[in-house]
């Protein structure tokens, strides 16, 4: 008997493995061009940035005020209803939202919230200077503005907004980013506001708090046109940069969410919902790529299998008793109290539950997803017949008996209070019979986890849940606007990137100068005070980013500083070097004055002659301590002693030539 | 051929005509801007004669502006079909009958394109399609009377209203539910607690603050609140049924005579001023507030007076009104006149001479206080009592809104002003209450610690 355990166990284990290999999953960064080429790897980015603005969208709260889980004054309650869409249908997320029969609270403070984000109150104006800031981004993509934004209402039922729709509205179509190789192109940017953030999701309850609510967001939308993950980062990098170069929208975590889109040839669209951080997209469409590949061969082999699709259904018992609920404890504490323990067999399944399906997870975890989100089953919600984890052989037996299966078929245990049983149900037989459809792959939105991995979100909606919004009136764009616009433009990101190339700026700078929208503060510096901009954008991209990650800086840090330091080195004709040593405290005390940060850190004038005048006196000093006839010793000695006094009053460089010179002549 | 164009007027319908594009054709248009494509929506009437309006393949509308449009080729038709599932409502045996009547208030809504409004749907198969835990409640017929904006209700409506009422209940009816728009729903409230006088069955006239085109709409709910009520309620009165927090909890049953819309958008708008709701009601049960309320009867001995003097005014007073405001109403042979006045009932000095004028003419002039909260009392200050000898009756706590009604109710029975008066004087369903209830008069002030406390701790 224990032999035969062990074989189970094994066995999954190793069907686990082996599907692994059937797919072709590699890691990451041993998979080429031609392995997402193979696959038919596709990916579109949609990114949402929030603009810098005072005000939030439609009302006069003020924006980027944020409260913590706790803060809140007033708590209310909603349910969502799906209603009809323009084109009088019915959204499939709709459906699905309520289904989950979820109770919404949110956590409403004074200060964030007005009753116009609790949909109490109609929408005011459009916020104008959102307006502007999303035009100008229009503009940088090259799109087609459009002659009239009309505002949409755009259906979320998960509750994430409490009218139940995001107003949003197109602001122009087509444009396009020209990335390394290609010229990248967009399909549409909206002006829009953003969502409540969620606090918790458990069972049939879910809890938001408003400060982020109705706070104004582009999103920029581009063609799926993106051939493997790194090339989707680099977009995405990209037009970070371009919304940075602004300077009117918001940085910072969470102020740009990314969305990302993957299919494989044979696949279908899913999304990737809000990844706050760029470097874990290629981690993500890697996987769900390979997941999507996962589907298909699950379908292949369900085909075989079975032969009447249409009729393949799930059986299912209320088990009770204490021998049940014994197995089921040694299990791993499953039992809930007024939970009914309900079993389904699912027919020619064996094998495809332990399929690999991303690193970590198989094919049952995208049950058990659907089981949390839909039937609102918190996890751990289930059992299954291919576990290895955990010792599930006699639960199992007992389970195939009293449902009667047969070898080639999976089991699936679940606990349930009794009004979700058959939605839990209709969740399972649904999500199977995804598995042998033309496509496999469901269309939906996933939400991303820190390793790479992702899970069921909800249902990809469609055009269908768009709404003309009742409550505002279309707003002319006019040439006139658009010019008044074009006259403030920033330059664009490839014409910085150029130019970085042109002052040979390192490569390993370009992040943080574009991300932070430094590139127009050097321009400044260097056209009024003449500085070297390799020099400048070392001082800026490393040396101040490598304080930034030591120090806390007093107040907000304001860049422009850099402006007034470097302007005050000049005009004291000190030596450029000194800054490095200055920023420190600039940064910690951004509002001392520049003689104080010298004082400071010791500085005192020296003219050459006065440092020259002490190499002999070194020299003598240095021959006295040591015998080492080595001269860059006596060199690298001479230096270290000299540094101190000699920075910011002459450079380095020629400090140490005048030693070199002095060392020979000696 | 207005269909070809529908909202398009002026330089837009020229440029349409011109490429000859129609609403609902599939239209590729060349601008100075770039190339959009899409279908061609109808246009609102109210918005401007130079932009074309497209549905782009991802849903969303956009306007093209006419003076940038290069060409445009247009091809098909598909016109979009509005329908809410229909399904017919489902009848049992064990569940009451309830009518619903329709005035025009949106329960179920679809979109009007030529005005970018929402338009009700209604049949009980809609209405099942849109909410079908009605028939989990009660076996619903529906009768739309009118399709007016609640603005537009007045007194032939009342009247329309009131009779058919009467005919339901004679007809065996157990409850009867009025869809109706919120902005005036107080003022038909108090004319059918007038005109239909001691009703067997419960009488709920329900709205929705929020049009039910959206998810968050409170309409679905209000609905089977007040079927609920109309259903299986011991409340045997006209009453409203609205919100009572802005969360999706409960509703509550305000008397007909003594509700009121106190916040022009707010969920939890209507009120009762004064003194209490009758009841609480969810989706499973009715709690009543109070325990004074008619109760339901088997027989059908309703009193139905459907009468309704128009020529009749309510005036809200403002210092430095002037008396020609009262003399063209004499002039104009009006009736009766209610004023909201200051304070306790007070008007200024200069409309004395106007006000005397107009009881020498047989106008009846009640007064009422603007404060909402409150009794009219005319005894405290002299300018009061000098008021009274010249001949204007003091209303008692009657909502202003209500005294105008049930004057021109009370007008319409009789023109024997002292008869007036006995109707006007004498309570009907609270209309005048005897007494203010200590927590009749609660309008809490925010910022006030314990009152933000209560707000944390309880849904507003």
């Amino acid at each position: 008997m224990k032999n035969s355990k062990d074989f189970e166990i094994h066995h999954f284990y190793q069907n686990y493995l082996e599907s692994q290999n059937r797919v072709g999953y590699k890691p990451r960064n041993k998979t080429t061009k031609i392995d997402y080429e193979k696959i038919g790897f596709m990916s579109g980015l949609e990114v949402h940035q929030q603009l810098k603005t005072e005000k939030k969208l439609f009302c006069n709260c003020p924006a980027g005020i944020f409260q913590k889980d706790g803060q809140y004054d007033a708590e209310l309650v909603r349910h969502m209803r799906p209603t009809l869409s323009e084109l009088g249908e019915y959204d499939g997320t709709a459906l699905m939202e309520f289904k989950t029969k979820k109770t919404i609270y949110y956590r409403v403070a004074h200060i964030t919230t007005c009753t116009y984000d609790v949909d109490d109150t109609p929408p005011f104006k459009l916020n104008r200077q959102a307006f502007k800031i999303a035009l100008e981004i229009t503009r940088l993509l090259k799109s087609f503005v459009v002659g009239e934004l009309h505002i949409a209402r755009k259906q979320y039922l998960d509750g994430s907004i409490p009218t139940g729709f995001q107003r949003t509205g197109i602001m122009g179509i087509e444009g396009f980013l020209p990335i390394r190789n290609k010229k990248l192109k967009i399909i549409q940017i909206s002006i829009e506001e953003d969502s409540c953030r969620e606090i918790s999701d458990i069972g049939h309850t879910r809890i938001y708090k408003t400060d982020r609510l109705g706070m104004p967001l582009v999103e920029i939308v581009t063609y799926p046109e993106m051939k493997m993950p790194n090339e989707v980062v680099e977009t995405a990098q990209y037009i970070r940069f371009l919304t940075h170069s602004t300077g009117h929208v918001r940085t910072g975590i969470g102020s740009a969410r990314e969305d990302v889109n993957v299919s494989v040839r044979g696949g279908a669209r899913v999304e990737i919902k809000g990844v706050a951080k760029i470097s874990r997209i290629a981690d993500l469409t890697h996987n769900e790529a390979f997941r999507q590949v996962s589907l298909l061969e699950i379908r292949k082999d369900l085909l075989e299998r079975i032969s009447d699709l249409k009729n393949w259904k799930i059986e299912h018992k209320i088990l009770n008793g204490h021998q049940v609920e014994k197995l089921i404890k040694e299990a791993n504490g499953l039992l809930k109290k007024g939970h009914k323990i309900v079993v389904a067999n699912l027919p020619m399944f064996r094998g495809i539950l332990s399929f690999f399906n991303q690193p970590g997870r198989m094919f049952s975890d995208e049950i058990s997803d659907r089981l949390k989100v839909i039937a609102c089953l918190e996890r751990p919600n289930m059992l299954h017949s291919e576990q290895w984890d955990v010792d599930l052989n006699e639960l199992f037996d007992l389970v195939r008996k009293k449902l009667d299966a047969k070898n080639e078929d999976a089991q699936i245990l679940f606990l349930s209070p009794l009004e979700d049983i058959a939605t839990a149900l209709e969740t399972i037989e649904e999500r199977c019979k995804m598995a042998f459809e033309d496509i496999p792959v469901p269309n939906e939105t996933r939400k991303s986890f820190a390793n790479g991995t992702t899970m069921f979100e909800r249902v990809l909606p469609g055009a269908d849940r768009m709404y003309p919004d009742t409550d505002t009136v279309p707003i002319a764009i006019c040439q006139k606007f658009i010019d008044e616009v074009d006259k403030e433009l920033p330059k664009g990101v490839d014409i910085r990137l150029a130019q970085f190339i042109k002052w040979k700026v390192p490569k390993d700078a370009y992040i943080y100068l574009l991300s932070k929208n430094l590139v127009p503060l050097m321009e400044r510096i260097i056209n009024d005070f003449n500085y070297n901009p390799k020099f400048l954008s070392t001082l800026i991209a490393h040396r101040l980013k490598h304080i930034q990650g030591q120090i806390k800086s007093a107040s907000q840090f304001d860049f422009d500083k850099l402006y007034d330091v470097c302007g005050f080195v000049k005009k004291e004709c000190l030596h450029r070097e000194i800054i490095s040593f200055m920023l420190p405290i600039v940064y910690e005390f951004p509002y001392m004055d520049p003689e104080s940060v010298l004082r400071e850190i010791n500085f005192k004038k020296h003219d050459h002659e006065a440092i020259f005048s002490l190499i002999p006196i070194l020299i003598e000093k240095f021959n006295q301590i040591t015998n080492s006839k080595n001269p860059d010793a006596s060199f690298r000695w001479m230096m270290k002693e000299l540094k101190p006094m000699a920075i910011g009053n002459i450079s380095m460089t020629e400090l140490a030539k005048v030693i070199r010179k002095e060392l020979i002549n000696e | 051929m207005s269909d070809f164009f529908m909202g398009y007027k002026g330089k837009a319908q020229e440029i349409l005509k011109k490429y000859n594009v129609r609403v609902w054709s599939e239209a590729k248009i060349d601008t100075t801007r770039g190339t959009f494509q899409g279908i061609v929506l109808p246009r609102s009437e109210n918005d401007d004669a130079y932009h074309i309006v497209l549905k782009l393949i991802t849903g969303y509308n956009v306007g093209i502006a006419v003076e940038t449009i290069q060409n445009m080729v247009g091809n098909g038709y598909k016109k979009a079909n509005y329908k809410i599932p229909e399904r017919e409502f489902p009848v049992s045996k064990d569940k009451k009958n309830i009518k619903l009547f329709g005035t025009g208030g949106t329960i179920a809504s679809r979109l009007d394109y030529r005005t970018g409004a929402v338009i009700p749907a209604f049949s009980p198969g809609e209405l099942y399609g849109a909410v079908p835990e009605l028939a989990d409640i009660c076996n619903l017929s529906t009768d739309k009377l009118f399709a007016v904006f609640s603005e537009n209700m007045g007194p032939a409506q009342y009247k329309v209203l009131a009779k058919a009422i009467g005919d339901e209940i004679k007809r065996g009816i157990d409850g009867i539910v009025i869809g109706h728009g919120t902005d005036t729903m107080h003022h038909t409230a108090a004319a059918l607690s007038f005109m239909v006088q001691n009703p067997p069955v419960p009488i709920v006239l329900v709205g929705s603050q929020r049009s039910s085109d959206r998810p968050s709409s409170d309409a679905a709910l209000n609905l089977i609140h007040a079927t609920k009520t109309a259903a299986d309620s011991d409340i045997a009165e006209v009453m409203v049924c609205m919100f009572g927090s802005t969360s999706d909890e409960y509703g509550l049953l305000h008397r007909g005579t003594r509700v009121r819309k106190m916040h022009s958008s707010y969920r939890s708008a209507f009120r009762t001023i004064g003194d209490i709701p009758i009841a609480k009601v969810n989706r499973d049960e009715i709690v009543p507030l109070r325990h004074d309320y008619k109760h339901r009867r088997k027989d059908r001995d309703v009193l139905v007076t459907p009468v309704f003097e128009e020529r009749i005014s309510l005036i809200y007073y403002y210092p430095n009104m002037n008396p020609d405001i009262i003399e063209s109403i004499i002039d104009m042979r009006y009736k009766g006149i209610v004023i909201s006045g200051t304070g306790l009932g007070h008007i200024n000095k200069p409309l004395y001479p106007a006000i005397k004028r107009a009881a020498e003419k047989g106008v009846a002039v009640y007064m009422t206080v603007q404060t909402l909260w409150g009794y009219v009392n005319m005894f405290v200050y002299d300018t009061g009592r000098d008021l009274m000898s010249i001949g204007i009756i003091p209303a008692e706590n009657m909502l202003p809104e209500v005294a105008y009604i049930k004057l021109g109710w009370a007008l319409g029975q009789t023109s024997d002003l002292e008869k007036v008066k006995e109707i006007m004087l004498t309570p009907i369903c609270d209309d005048i209450t005897e007494r203010e209830p200590y927590n009749g008069y609660l309008v809490y002030q925010g910022g006030i610690p314990e009152v933000e406390e209560f707000i944390k701790n309880f849904h507003k």
